[in-house]
């Protein structure tokens, strides 16, 4: 690790600030991701802006709007009985991810920006456009059994690693972004930007712009919602192939259906095709299968992972099923 | 043999399921391991390795690295201390010939090829990112695919590698029922939860070595020869580990930089490897490539097993994966052929990792095992059963104590096997595909002479010494027990320390032996202790048992007492004051003989275990394990059970999940991490239950005990492969077996 500056901000407006003076300057909440990629010699923040003890950790219900403060860690976010009723989903994919220890020190808004987990990235050795543009890509003929199949580039096939976000793509999350022109809502969805020729810049976050919300706006939609994650092993890892998927039912048929997928994309994939497919549908195998189909088309697979697109097609049914209750 | 069965039957304390005594140090952090070390203010060292597989350093710029404050030293092929190249024996242990920093060849990637010291860990991680190494990369092979350069061990550590008997083709050509499969195994890789840490030490000319070894002599024996120095001028403390596995056995070039680095720079210094490091620096388990060939009769009758090996090495040292080796002699089988072939990569060396060769070879044997009982419609376990060898058929001799048998027939009842469907793919529960798999377990029984010294003194403290280690197993806690039956004290009475070249010699701490080698060391130390004593309390007159004859004295509840009037006693502090010179101290040894020319010493089990398949996910878990064991007389039922269900723990790993990827352009390890090398995680493992078949083995050594250390993994990933097979038609001959291996496994599949 390269030395840095560390400064403890004692307001957002101050962090943002500490950020805009300095290039390449990093906030720190739980340091999950960024201690580890500073170890590694992936990240090296001249100065580190300790933003973890700004009062952002709230849990707060305003009318049917949900938001949650960016320095929520993801334990409390987990167990809070207002997320586990009215976003089941994203109660399972928090407490999918990691283990108890990082759960309790990682925040919500740390969370949403955690960086890949592409072994090319993650050291120096190795070719990548990500870390180091124009570099090339070590992962598109390297061993690529995790990468992603949606959402690449000829620059990077790295796949977004994270569980919360998945959850919250499904269920239309918006987040909270404090900039120098106030204050702004973006969807979650526009806040990931696809690798194409810059997989260097992974989100649309102007220069200081920091996270300091996640709202979700509770539904009956959002209540019948289901986060599946597959794996190697039964825990501690991350997703090979994960869905998060809500579904609202009307008489017989699905009114309304969302569906996102991880360990898949090279961002947190909606799949707004398979989600049209489903409504107006009977819940049942045929409509998940045509659903599971559509949300995986236009996938691009590559030596290891081409077994991702079954793997996910079979668990986009299977998430179905159990959020429809439509049995075994 | 009239005093091993006195020793036996006034045993107390061995045999009980005492908790370990260093259990205490160890969760209160009082336990110091190498890093540790009580030495004031060491400089930190961090290494950097190379990032070609081939080749030479070009060129080297340390100038930013040693700009950076805190950087006192960088040490490189150019300016290091010169040492000379060393052969493996087994007095040095090398596992390379390849001294460290002594020139720009490249062997591998993952090589040292410098060594930052700095006044801190930070600066010293800080100046290994800022040193810039130029290389002129050659053409490698890093891939069994491609290797070119193939070599046919004869032997390996004295045994036969490329063994026969009978006539092996003829007879599977001859044969009714063939199978004829290969299987494959991934590179592994040990990862203890320590890594590899050395601090070192130079006063006048005698260096002190902190680190984390399974061998401490083996050690001191290549640093003295690699420093030209008496051996008595280097000594190597190793008193905890965080585990071992074998990546701490042999000798690595690493604690040979620390003790460079605290040379050149006359401080101490202190050096842990990263863990990225440790994918390179200290072996792993070669890759495995096994054709396995059996020809048997239609009632599964063995007539001839030929099992060929590939597997990897390094250009800079050997080492043989012998998948083949109990192949020989697991059996009732008259027709045998083994090969060990090992192709010479341009990559790191190999090493032992937890059970050696037998890991990966009862995997594949395991495996054709369960393949031949379905292509003969037999339940797999009357295969195993109905193959037993009464002798072993590779030397022809008796083993000194086989319970195979016991060890399936009772397996078989705690499991319930009986209940077993026959056909695959037939048991289905909640939405789940179970399945139920048996294999074979077994370890040779190895032991080597060892010392060891017992000291009583006039504060009561009876003190044990042996430059043995405790890898996290029991040791301490054993090696206490033993001394206590002796000496009729209570073993939490007594001190154990080890993991000291200065103590008396034993060997390194693998090849399961060191209960076997040391324990009976113990208890000669510790009975010639005991008589000292007795010749004491009856001499002296100022004893209770003055006059009495030795026979009508023994040792009990702390004290020598008479056995006809057992409050006539003397303690062993008023022993030690009466005899005068301080302490009594007594300095035992054991040995094998020549019972190995007569008999064969082996340890066996049955694995039996369950899976249940999720066929939509693909996802596979181990909802049951058993492991029944023989292993001779078993001296700590805790710390025993303990060592089988690490070792049943690890062959989930091994079956489902453990695999270090070579990237075959660079010969570099990319899942070089605990987050991409996945070993089971609690969530993985289920119930396991251990028993032991108990029949002392007093033709190895006067405990009857043989060792528990690695027989726990060997044939779990056979019985898992196997279990698969039974829940879902799908023969996975490739580890470990990962989901989308599973994928195809539908109704249509199998």
């Amino acid at each position: 690790m390269r030395a840095f500056e560390y400064v403890v901000a004692a307001s957002s407006a101050a962090a943002r600030t500490l950020a805009r003076e300095v290039d390449g300057a990093r906030f720190y909440a739980g340091g999950t991701t960024l201690v580890d990629l500073m170890k590694a010699d992936v990240e090296r923040p001249r100065r580190v802006i300790d933003i973890s003890r700004l009062p952002l950790a709230a849990i707060e219900q305003r009318g049917d709007v949900v938001r949650i403060g960016a320095l929520a860690r993801n334990s409390d976010v987990a167990y809070d009985a207002r997320i586990v009723l009215h976003f089941p989903a994203v109660s399972e994919a928090l407490l999918s991810g990691a283990s108890g220890q990082i759960r309790n020190a990682a925040t919500i808004g740390g969370n949403l920006l955690q960086r890949t987990r592409c072994s090319y990235f993650r050291e120096t050795r190795w070719r990548c456009n990500k870390r180091e543009p124009g570099s090339g890509c070590d992962a598109l003929d390297g061993f690529n059994r995790g990468h992603a199949v949606l959402g690449t580039s000829d620059s990077c096939i790295a796949s977004y690693p994270g569980d919360l976000a998945v959850a919250l793509c499904a269920l239309s999350a918006r987040v909270v972004v404090e900039g120098n022109d106030g204050e702004r809502t973006i969807a979650l969805d526009d806040l990931y930007v696809l690798p194409g020729e810059h997989p260097e810049r992974e989100t649309t976050l102007g220069p200081g712009e920091l996270i300091t919300a996640v709202e979700l706006r509770a539904e009956r939609l959002h209540e019948r919602s289901h986060y599946l994650k597959i794996r190697d092993r039964a825990s501690f890892e991350f997703a090979l192939v994960s869905v998060a998927c809500a579904v609202e039912l009307d008489g017989k048929n699905i009114a309304q259906a969302r569906l996102a997928l991880g360990g898949v994309g090279t961002v947190p994939w909606r799949a707004r095709e398979a989600e049209a497919a489903l409504t107006g549908a009977p819940p049942g195998e045929a409509a998940f299968r045509r659903a599971a189909e559509t949300a995986l088309t236009g996938a691009r697979t590559r030596a290891h992972n081409a077994y991702k697109v079954e793997l996910a097609q079979r668990a986009i049914v299977r998430a179905l099923r159990s959020v429809c209750g439509t049995g075994a | 043999m009239s005093t091993v069965i006195e020793a036996v039957a006034v045993s107390r304390a061995v045999g009980q399921p005492l908790d370990r005594i260093d259990g205490h140090a160890k969760v209160t952090g009082a336990a110091r391991y190498a890093a540790d070390a009580p030495i004031a203010a060491p400089l930190h060292a961090a290494i950097v390795q190379s990032t070609i597989p081939c080749g030479r350093i070009a060129a080297i710029d340390e100038s930013a690295a040693r700009n950076l404050a805190g950087v006192v030293e960088v040490l490189t092929y150019r300016n290091a201390p010169r040492v000379p190249v060393l052969s493996f024996d087994f007095t040095t242990p090398v596992t390379e010939e390849l001294a460290p920093l002594q020139s720009d060849a490249i062997a591998y990637d993952g090589q040292h090829v410098a060594v930052v010291i700095a006044e801190t860990f930070e600066a010293a991680r800080a100046g290994a990112t800022l040193l810039r190494i130029g290389y002129e990369r050659r053409e490698a092979e890093v891939s069994l695919d491609t290797a070119r350069t193939i070599e046919h061990p004869e032997q390996w550590f004295g045994d036969d590698a490329q063994p026969r008997r009978g006539d092996p083709e003829r007879a599977y050509n001859a044969a009714a029922v063939r199978v004829d499969a290969t299987y494959t195994t991934p590179e592994e890789t040990h990862n203890p939860l320590e890594p590899s840490v050395t601090v070192a030490e130079w006063r006048d000319g005698e260096l002190t070595v902190y680190d984390a070894t399974q061998w401490v002599r083996g050690t001191r024996a290549v640093l003295a020869k690699s420093f030209e120095l008496d051996e008595e001028k280097v000594r190597v403390i190793s008193p905890f580990l965080g585990g071992g596995f074998g990546c701490k056995g042999f000798f690595w070039p690493h604690p040979l930089i620390a003790a460079m680095a605290a040379k050149v720079t006359n401080r101490p210094v202190k050096l842990v490897l990263t863990r990225e490091q440790m994918f390179t620096s200290c072996g792993y388990r070669s890759e495995t490539r096994q054709r396995v060939r059996i020809g048997a009769s239609r009632e599964g009758r063995l007539q001839a097993i030929l099992h060929d090996v590939l597997a990897e090495s390094s250009r800079v040292g050997m080492f043989v994966e012998s998948a083949g080796a109990v192949t020989t002699m697991l059996y009732d089988v008259s027709n045998i052929a083994v090969t060990h072939r090992i192709a010479r990569l341009d990559v790191p060396t190999p090493t032992a990792m937890r059970a050696p060769g037998k890991a990966p070879g009862t995997y594949a044997l395991g495996s054709a095992l369960d393949e031949l009982a379905y292509a003969c419609g037999l339940d797999p376990l009357d295969v195993l059963r109905r193959n037993d060898a009464a002798v072993d058929r590779s030397s022809g001799l008796p083993f000194s104590s086989k319970q195979l048998l016991a060890c399936y027939e009772r397996g078989a009842e705690a499991f319930g096997w009986s209940a077993r469907p026959k056909a695959p793919r037939a048991w289905r529960e909640g939405g789940e595909l179970v399945g139920w798999g048996v294999a074979t377990a077994t370890y040779p029984a190895l032991r080597s002479p060892a010392q060891a010294r017992v000291t009583l003194s006039t504060d009561g403290l009876v003190d044990v010494a042996s430059a043995t280690h405790d890898l996290g197993t029991g040791m301490y806690t054993i090696l206490a027990q033993i001394a206590a039956d002796e000496l009729g004290v209570d073993p939490r009475a007594i001190r154990v320390r080890i993991g000291d070249s200065s103590f008396p010699v034993a060997p390194v701490a693998g090849g399961s032996m060191s209960s076997a080698s040391v324990g009976p060391a113990v208890q000669d130390a510790a009975r010639r202790a005991y008589h000292e004593a007795v010749a004491i309390a009856t001499s002296s007159g100022e004893s209770a048992l003055h006059g009495l004859p030795e026979r009508d004295v023994e040792a009990r509840d702390g004290a020598l007492r008479s056995k006809a009037d057992p409050s006539r006693a003397v303690t062993y502090a008023d022993l030690v004051r009466l005899g005068g010179s301080g302490a009594i101290e007594a300095l035992g040894s054991a040995a094998p003989g020549d019972e190995d020319e007569r008999l064969s010493f082996y340890s066996f089990g049955a694995q039996f275990v369950e899976v249940r398949f999720d066929e939509e996910l693909a996802r596979l878990r181990v909802s049951r394990a058993l492991g029944v064991f023989d292993c001779g007389r078993i001296l700590n039922p805790k710390t025993a059970r303990s060592q089988m269900i690490g070792g049943i723990v690890w062959g989930i790993g091994m079956a489902m999940l453990e695999e270090t990827v070579r990237d075959p352009r660079y010969g570099a390890v990319v899942t070089n991490n605990l987050a991409d090398y996945h070993v089971p995680v609690n969530a993985d493992v289920p119930d396991i239950d251990v028993l032991f078949v108990e029949e002392p083995d007093l033709a190895f050594n006067s405990l009857g005990a043989r060792g528990v250390g690695e027989i726990g993994i060997t044939g779990v990933a056979a019985a898992i492969a196997n279990a698969v097979y039974h829940a879902t038609g799908v023969r996975v001959r490739d580890l470990p077996i990962v989901p989308e291996k599973l994928l195809g496994a539908g109704p249509a599949a199998g």
